[in-house]
């Protein structure tokens, strides 16, 4: 069965191949949506669940601009150099209006860098590299997501108030990393300029040893810990840790670490009393959170991710601009992302025009257990808009269009 | 003192798992010479196994029974893979199994992804063994003492095995010389049957032992691949001891270099691998490889001669086609082709040296993201004209080759194989680690061609002409003086010694020309994409190019471009399903069995049995 249906399906390509584009019938329109649906399985899918949630809502509802909205999924196995190579085809071929999509940061730029050239609109959804709307910025890019900043600010906020002096940080040795540890920092000692940073382990992603590292931090004896380690990292990193005592006494921020994608594998496990970003679904009961979380358990028999959060909000987003935009044309869109409101499960959010990325915030909280899983406990809802710098500072950030 | 006893004590647990997968590795490789990839997977299913037999058998009887259970049946998974997809190629040229089990890797990635679902699962904790003991004072978990404890008894088990034992006679004499076993009247099929279903039991047994220090992934499958390798290639492949032993080393220095380097975590075990095999050629406790060392395996490779008039014509009426494309093909399809001819450019530079010179290099990609990273940092910190970095790109992707190859030609074999690997990681890593330079993992962007090539169609044709340029090139070269001089080195390096070849230094311009090819491939894919990251470096790269070249078939000079074309193409058409890499597995595990000499060389024999039944068949 399965090679016949192979086979149709390649019949069906090839049939595709060969149509000229104008038969094609216009009555949708199409957003291009590249992700890592193998790679990372467990994040994408529910971010398309999330995704597919808000197109029938939005289709139930008559569209948008009188026609029907269609996204496009595509599988760039996290290859950079794949997903400009289905761009193309999604903008050129298939009639995408705009790209959206990818988790991992170097996919989001490489996608990123091609729109900017060749003057697509380009929705970054969830890779939270600062670079995508700073360094590397470009006239087409936009993010939703709060940035790997303003995640981390949030935390150093949280950890300024405190006495601990003596800080050590844990984070994957790769951009992400790098930044966020960069960016704790940099917020920290604004608030707390005596804070010292007595230790900085930097463990290979996803290939953690982890008795190692926790034995390593021991060694240097500080206040509180920063964590940036997630996914099977994070397990290990919260097993040895919590078996070697490590986090006995120590107060602990661990970015992303409250989501449920890297909170819920844990179990019972899952760390006490740690101060995280995440997403507290479960407390959401009333409002435009709440409506989504209940209207997303109806429709998929499952609880929303951070994931499913922003893939809905992207929806929303992409909805929003085309109906300001007035129009399916590529300046149109782009002019109608400068200063967007969107109004999502979070509240408002707007898309700054300084630097294109949108004000959705991070709810941070502590961790704590209930019926034999992790979840946030007196959480926040955190304005992005107050995490991130003015709008003169991210000029000095983005080069010039 | 204190923490450094507790150091050790974690680094020796580290190595429990590592050890039991590696030996794995290293008894299957020297028996069978299989260079087995899918060894990380047999690792992965051992996990998912143990978790779920831990979810059904109660207490600690239940978990012991469940590691053991999980054992025997990746055991059987082994029997399996050995049968239906190793046993149809052991004659085929040296290494193709490797591709077939590469086809195994892509399979169990997504029989695991549709059986347990994409979340990470949780390793249930070992009944009775929650929480530390201390030892001077330092908190030791107790799972880690166990983990201790067990190892040594399964090596000792394996030793009496391999040394006590008649199966490990056989073995053993497999080892040194396998066609004598044969001749002795030993049935090797079951041998290598029993010796894969062991190995593979070892890797599932260490996947599900690991259980309770982190738990069941769909990306630990490739996260272990590179330690087994070290780990096995540091030891001697084929030597038990050595994987102990290098297992050790390797997880003790890494404990250590988590405390007082934490920046080494990337590059670590590389440099200690490098460090090894200068000093000891074939790890620790390796010997000197013997089989294959005059000539190579399978059926011997009919002497090269120029295409003939009618391959021409089909050749030359391809590429006019191909050239046509702007006038009959979308946009899109000008960028996958253009896509094709650099991986076929890059596929063709690996089958040089791999084909010719019998060199088989795990490490290409350091050419290929090598040539792509010269341009991109020229472009970026020198502002460099696009063109003057084009040009630049090869020279420094080819003297990177040359520098390496003067390294690593000093060993052979399997040997010569995971050293440029090593090299190729360390170039990686220095590209991901040095951020301010390189961009790291953000890599570099807004790297784009000069205005007059910007056009989709004309850089198609840039494309077009570097890359059948260079192809034409490499073929050429096959045909000339230099050529010669190559086969005769791969086919028996002493004959071509005494005949006044100089055969390492024909070896080391070969290796140097392949690494300009790759890295002309790279500036091409730089300036196509825009941008580059790490990735164009990683060892996924390198195997990407290796499993083309193998498909299209090692003995033939179109080899590497007709594997590339077809993986290319096919990969384009199958991502577009759910399951395609269980359909990319299977397909590719069809091929092996199909065509054991590639696709190029499978459709010449068919020809030539062809034209010899036209011509009355008689000879």
């Amino acid at each position: 069965m399965q090679r016949k249906t192979f086979l149709k399906a390649l019949l069906a390509t090839a049939a595709l191949a060969t149509m000229p584009l104008s038969a094609v019938a216009q009555d949708t329109i199409k957003i291009g949506e590249i992700n890592h649906y193998k790679r990372l399985a467990a994040f994408a899918e529910p971010y398309k669940k999330g995704i597919e949630l808000a197109l029938e809502e939005a289709n139930a509802a008559g569209g948008v601009l009188g026609k029907q909205l269609e996204f496009i999924f595509r599988d760039d196995q996290g290859e950079p150099g794949e997903a400009v190579k289905i761009a193309e085809e999604l903008m050129t071929r298939e009639g995408a209006v705009m790209l959206t999509g990818t988790i991992l940061s170097n996919v989001g730029l490489a996608i990123s860098s091609y729109a900017g050239e060749k003057g697509y609109v380009y929705l970054a959804s969830e890779p939270l590299a600062d670079s995508l709307v700073w360094a590397a910025g470009n006239k087409y890019t936009f993010r939703l997501r709060a940035s790997t900043f303003m995640q981390a600010a949030m935390l150093a906020e949280a950890a300024a108030k405190t006495d601990a002096k003596r800080f050590a940080t844990i984070a994957p040795n790769y951009a992400y990393g790098k930044d966020a540890v960069a960016a704790f920092k940099e917020n920290l000692l604004k608030l707390k300029p005596d804070a010292e940073f007595v230790a900085e382990q930097w463990p290979a992603l996803f290939k953690i040893d982890a008795g190692a590292e926790v034995q390593a931090l021991e060694r240097a004896k500080p206040d509180a810990i920063y964590n940036v380690t997630f996914g099977p990292d994070l397990a290990k990193f919260v097993r040895e840790g919590g078996d070697r005592g490590l986090f006995e006494g120590r107060g602990v921020y661990g970015l992303l670490s409250g989501e449920p994608e890297y909170i819920d594998p844990l179990g019972d496990e899952a760390p006490e009393g740690w101060t995280v970003t995440g997403y507290p679904w479960y407390d959401l009961n009333d409002g435009p959170g709440g409506d989504f979380v209940s209207a997303y358990q109806t429709r998929w028999d499952d609880y929303p991710r951070i994931g499913s959060l922003v893939g809905y909000m992207t929806v929303q987003s992409i909805v929003a601009a085309l109906e300001k935009a007035g129009s399916t044309e590529t300046e149109a869109i782009r002019d109608a992302f400068e200063d967007l409101g969107v109004s999502t499960p979070v509240g408002d959010i707007t898309f700054r025009s300084s630097d294109h990325q949108s004000t959705m915030g991070a709810y941070v909280g502590t961790t704590a257990l209930r019926d034999g899983r992790g979840v946030m406990v007196d959480w926040d809802y955190k304005e992005g808009a107050n995490y991130l710098p003015s709008a003169e500072e991210v000029a000095k950030l983005r080069p010039a269009d | 003192m204190e923490l450094f006893v507790a150091q050790i004590i974690t680094g020796l647990a580290n190595a429990s798992s590592l050890f039991l997968v590696a030996c794995g590795l290293s008894l299957i490789f020297g028996v069978t010479r299989i260079v087995n990839f899918a060894h990380g997977s047999l690792y992965m299913l051992g996990a998912y196994i143990g978790y779920s037999l831990m979810q059904v058998l109660p207490g600690a009887f239940g978990f012991w029974g469940a590691i053991l259970l999980a054992g025997i049946a990746v055991g059987l998974v082994g029997v399996l893979v050995e049968m239906l997809v190793l046993r149809p190629v052991y004659r085929a040229p040296e290494l193709f199994q490797l591709v077939a089990t590469f086809g195994v890797i892509l399979v169990v990635q997504d029989l695991a992804l549709i059986i347990w679902g994409p979340e990470d699962l949780l390793g249930p904790r070992a009944p009775g063994l929650r929480g530390v003991y201390r030892i001077m004072g330092e908190p030791i978990p107790k799972y880690d003492i166990v983990l201790l404890l067990i190892t040594p008894f399964i090596a000792l088990a394996l030793w009496y095995l391999i040394a006590r034992t008649r199966l490990g006679v056989l073995v053993r004499a497999a080892t040194q010389d396998r066609e004598m076993v044969g001749a002795l009247g030993v049935n090797q099929a079951w041998l290598f049957t029993g010796v894969f279903a062991l190995g593979s039991a070892l890797a599932g047994l260490g996947g599900a032992l690991q259980l309770p220090k982190g738990g069941a992934d769909l990306l630990m499958d490739f996260n272990i691949l590179a330690p087994v390798f070290v780990v096995v290639v540091i030891g001697g492949m084929g030597s038990l001891p050595g994987a102990y032993l290098a297992a050790i080393i390797i997880s003790v220095l890494n404990v250590f270099g988590v405390t007082y380097l934490p920046q080494s975590t990337l590059v670590l075990m590389f440099v200690v691998m490098i460090v090894v095999l200068m000093i000891r050629p074939y790890g620790l406790f390796g010997r000197e490889e013997v089989a294959g060392e005059h000539g190579q395996v399978g059926e011997p490779e009919l002497p090269i001669k120029p295409a003939s008039p009618n391959v021409r014509m089909i050749v030359a009426a391809g590429l006019i086609i191909l050239a046509l494309l702007p006038l009959y093909g979308s946009s899109f399809s000008q960028v996958l082709a253009t896509d094709i001819l650099i991986f076929c450019l890059f596929a063709a530079s690996l089958h040089f040296l791999l084909g010719l010179g019998g060199l088989v290099s795990f490490g290409h990609a350091a050419y290929y993201g090598g040539g792509a990273y010269v341009a991109a940092l020229l472009v970026t910190h020198a502002d460099s004209p696009m063109e003057l970095a084009f040009l630049l790109a090869p020279l420094g992707a080819g003297l990177a080759a040359l520098a390496i190859g003067w390294v690593c030609l000093r060993l052979t074999g399997v040997y010569f194989a995971m050293l440029t690997l090593a090299f190729a990681q360390l170039l990686w890593s220095l590209v991901f680690q040095w951020g301010d330079v390189t961009g790291g993992d953000d890599g570099l962007v807004n790297l784009w061609p000069a205005d007059w090539l910007n056009d989709t169609t004309v850089y198609f044709y840039f494309t077009l002409l570097f890359a059948v340029g260079g192809i034409l090139m490499l073929r050429h070269v096959a045909h000339s003086p230099f050529g010669y001089a190559l086969r005769a080195a791969r086919d028996s390096q002493r004959q071509a010694e005494s005949t006044g070849i100089d055969t390492r230094r024909v070896q080391l311009l070969a290796f140097g020309f392949a690494g300009l090819m790759g890295g002309l491939a790279g500036a091409l894919f730089v300036f196509s994409k825009g941008s580059v990251f790490p990735n164009e470096l990683e060892i996924a790269r390198s195997f990407d190019a290796l499993i083309v070249v193998f498909l299209g078939g090692v003995k033939t000079l179109a080899g590497g471009v007709v594997g590339g074309a077809f993986f290319k193409g096919v990969e384009d058409i199958l991502t577009r399903f759910e399951y395609w890499r269980l359909v990319m597995g299977f397909l590719i595990i069809f091929v092996v069995i199909l065509a054991p000499e590639g696709i190029a060389g499978s459709m010449r024999k068919l020809v030539r049995r062809l034209q010899s039944s036209k011509t009355g068949g008689s000879q």
